[in-house]
């Protein structure tokens, strides 16, 4: 491993910067975009601490979002498996589908509130370039979507919508065509209309501010989901289970019960096909600490420190680095990292959909397999809380085929 | 052996090492150097070139695809040091390749291998700590890029933290050609002569010969690299040193005009 990460002199130094977490984080991008995130940091911490963009955000939150999302128990699941009790977060009943709506409609308001008018993101299964391309038609912002040419191909009817709600959508055929690309050309975007131009960044990764904004947008689902258990059980979970891509859904779900020690923080990475480099995007088993897109994270990297080609079933979830904030809670224990392959969650949006009559998302369905997994040895008391992040209403065409439909 | 540009305007030139070839980069080089260029850029080719255009991408691609390694470049480096001593050589790399490679291993190698400074395009000053303690322990300029979108306090950490030569970007954008220079470029150079009396050079979009000149009125070297990383990609590798030698030479630069 490098110096930077062994000195422990560095590590002193870094974890008492703003934008850290642990040794992770920082900012690692061109000195053309320093400015914007400078003034990016800024502009958020005043909006943060302003109560009538607190106020806009919450209505919209719940008038055109539909927030609260219930917190489900899955009766016949539970009785299936025979373990521990599974509750369901209902973030797919969200308008647009997914979690990422939460984050979309934040960053908006303060892209708005930042005098720009065009805005650009990246998107990998597309759920966070229908949730932009949704709030700029709300706000009248211009919007242009970057998007890998395999995963337009494979998420298709996420481009359609897109572009009905007025978005343009921009093909990206270099590297592995997937997130990772899609970001690399949303941040060259950026470099050159940085003045204009607001990064609606769709997870918690990239350079400081990203990962800590990302989270604070999405952290209203482990505030309502602490007072739903409490309310319906009254306790805390066991452990609360989520899928990890960028990591934006599990440390929305994960953070307000960082401070609660008992509750296990389990985070799901698509196992994709193999154990191979390039047949997985398990940044944790399979990768080590580097930089990638402006942030020190865990990188799916080879022994150049040349990133990885990754594999996942589910758009979202294929990319070969992590928020920098699930290293550090790796790191520290806190959080647990496990994953699940493709066949298992495909078996799990089967399982859902005909146990309890809600189809996940391919990338939810991660966090649905390790809850199926786990559950039948847990004893009855035991509580799950599932994080379902998205509704799989954008990949029947990859059922259709993988399930010969 | 130490970075210098002894007429106005210098010439810095980017080379994407491995590109066709480690074999063809050298020979380009050492031509580069005797057709004018005061310093070598060599580029790490890097799987995620965010900061670059669509020109050096495919560069880095091809040397990628031929299996071009941080530790291939450093040997380059090491011919290209031993046939022209008193060039300038850069390595400019993004970070991830060095941090894997080992900061420290990677600062010994560098400076054994005879190189002059690093530019490591997404290293910021404020997260150069340990960075410029590893530079300073070899005696390696870090050369830092400043930006059009700096503001003055940045400038001001950029070109005291720099050694060597400051690297001023001509215009908010990615690496590619353009065509005509910007009014940026010139007030960018003007903002970092207040806290430094290091050389400016001034890059991205530089492509030919009327901005070589433009450049000379107010910085002290041009850096072209997409016009000639094009160049190659459009040679064979037998004729693009001469192709690359012809170019510069037809940017008529001052100690050009002095070898012929
Ligand atoms: C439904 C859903 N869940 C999860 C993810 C993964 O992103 P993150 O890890 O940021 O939650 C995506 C990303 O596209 C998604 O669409």
């Amino acid at each position: 491993m490098s110096s930077v990460i062994n000195s422990a002199e560095h590590s002193a130094v870094a974890e008492s910067r703003p934008g850290r977490f642990g040794i992770y984080g920082g900012r690692y991008v061109p000195e053309t975009l320093m400015a914007a995130l400078v003034e990016l940091e800024h502009e958020y911490e005043a909006a943060k601490n302003d109560p009538a963009f607190q106020a806009e955000l919450a209505g919209l939150l719940k008038d055109f979002a539909g927030r609260p999302t219930p917190l489900y128990f899955a009766k016949r699941l539970t009785e299936q498996l025979g373990g521990a009790k599974i509750y369901l977060k209902r973030e797919d009943l969200l308008h647009t589908g997914a979690h990422k709506i939460n984050n979309a409609l934040g960053q908006a308001l303060l892209a708005r509130r930042m005098g720009k008018k065009r805005i650009i993101a990246e998107t990998g299964a597309g759920q966070h370039g229908v949730a932009t391309a949704t709030v700029c038609a709300l706000l009248g912002l211009e919007c242009v979507i970057y998007m890998g040419d395999v995963d337009m191909e494979r998420q298709e009817l996420n481009v359609l919508r897109m572009r009905l709600l007025g978005a343009e959508v921009r093909g990206v055929s270099s590297g592995s065509k997937t997130l990772k690309d899609a970001i690399s050309e949303a941040m060259r975007d950026w470099v050159t209309n940085v003045r204009t131009t607001y990064y609606l960044l769709g997870s918690a990764l990239g350079a400081h501010p990203y990962p800590t904004m990302v989270r604070d947008f999405h952290r209203v689902i482990s505030i309502e989901m602490k007072q739903q258990i409490l309310e319906k059980e009254g306790r805390l979970p066991t452990a609360v289970i989520a899928c990890v891509g960028g990591g934006s859904n599990a440390i929305g779900a994960f953070y307000e019960f960082i401070p609660e020690r008992a509750v296990r923080l389990i985070g799901v990475e698509a196992g994709g096909r193999g154990k191979a480099l390039g047949e997985h995007a398990a940044r944790f088993s399979g990768g080590s600490p580097g930089v990638l897109q402006g942030t020190f994270s865990y990188v799916l990297q080879d022994e150049d420190g040349q990133i990885a080609a990754t594999h996942s079933v589910s758009a979202g979830l294929d990319y070969a680095s992590i928020g920098p904030e699930h290293a550090a809670l790796h790191d520290s224990g806190r959080a647990e990292y496990v994953s699940q392959d493709d066949a298992a969650t495909l078996d799990a949006v089967v399982r859902l959909a005909r146990t309890e009559g809600i189809l996940p998302a391919l990338e939810s369905a991660h966090a649905v397999a390790e809850a199926l997994r786990i559950a039948p040895a847990m004893p009855a008391h035991d509580i799950l809380v599932v994080n379902l992040s998205g509704r799989g209403d954008k990949d029947m065409g990859i059922l259709a085929r993988e399930l010969k439909l | 052996m130490a970075i210098h540009f002894d007429h106005k305007p210098g010439l810095v030139v980017y080379l994407t090492a491995g590109d066709p070839s480690l074999e063809a980069t050298r020979a380009i080089a050492l031509e580069a150097i005797d057709a004018g260029a005061d310093v070598i850029e060599l580029g790490v080719p890097f799987s995620d070139p965010l900061a670059d255009g669509p020109v050096i991408q495919r560069a880095s691609e091809r040397a990628l695809a031929r299996g071009t390694r941080l530790k291939d470049v450093l040997g380059l480096a090491r011919e290209i040091r031993a046939a022209r001593p008193s060039a300038g050589l850069v390595i400019f790399s993004y970070f991830n390749p060095i941090l894997h490679y080992g900061l420290a291993r990677f600062a010994d190698d560098a400076a054994a291998a005879g190189a002059d400074g690093v530019l490591v395009t997404d290293i910021i000053v404020e997260e150069a700590g340990e960075y410029l303690a590893e530079m300073e322990r070899v005696g390696l300029a870090p050369i830092f890029l400043a930006a059009p979108t700096s503001p003055d306090d940045r400038l001001e950490a950029i070109a005291t933290h720099s050694r060597g030569f400051v690297y001023a970007i001509s215009r908010t954008s990615i690496t590619g050609k353009q065509q005509s220079l910007t009014t940026d470029a010139a007030a960018l150079v003007a903002r970092i002569r207040r806290w430094t009396t290091l050389p400016v050079a001034v890059g991205f979009g530089i492509s030919n010969a009327e901005h070589v000149a433009q450049v000379a009125e107010f910085a002290d070297a041009a850096v072209i690299g997409s016009a000639i990383v094009e160049l190659i990609e459009r040679s064979t590798p037998e004729a693009s040193p001469g192709a690359v030698a012809r170019f510069i030479k037809g940017l008529h630069l001052p100690q050009a005009e002095l070898a012929r």
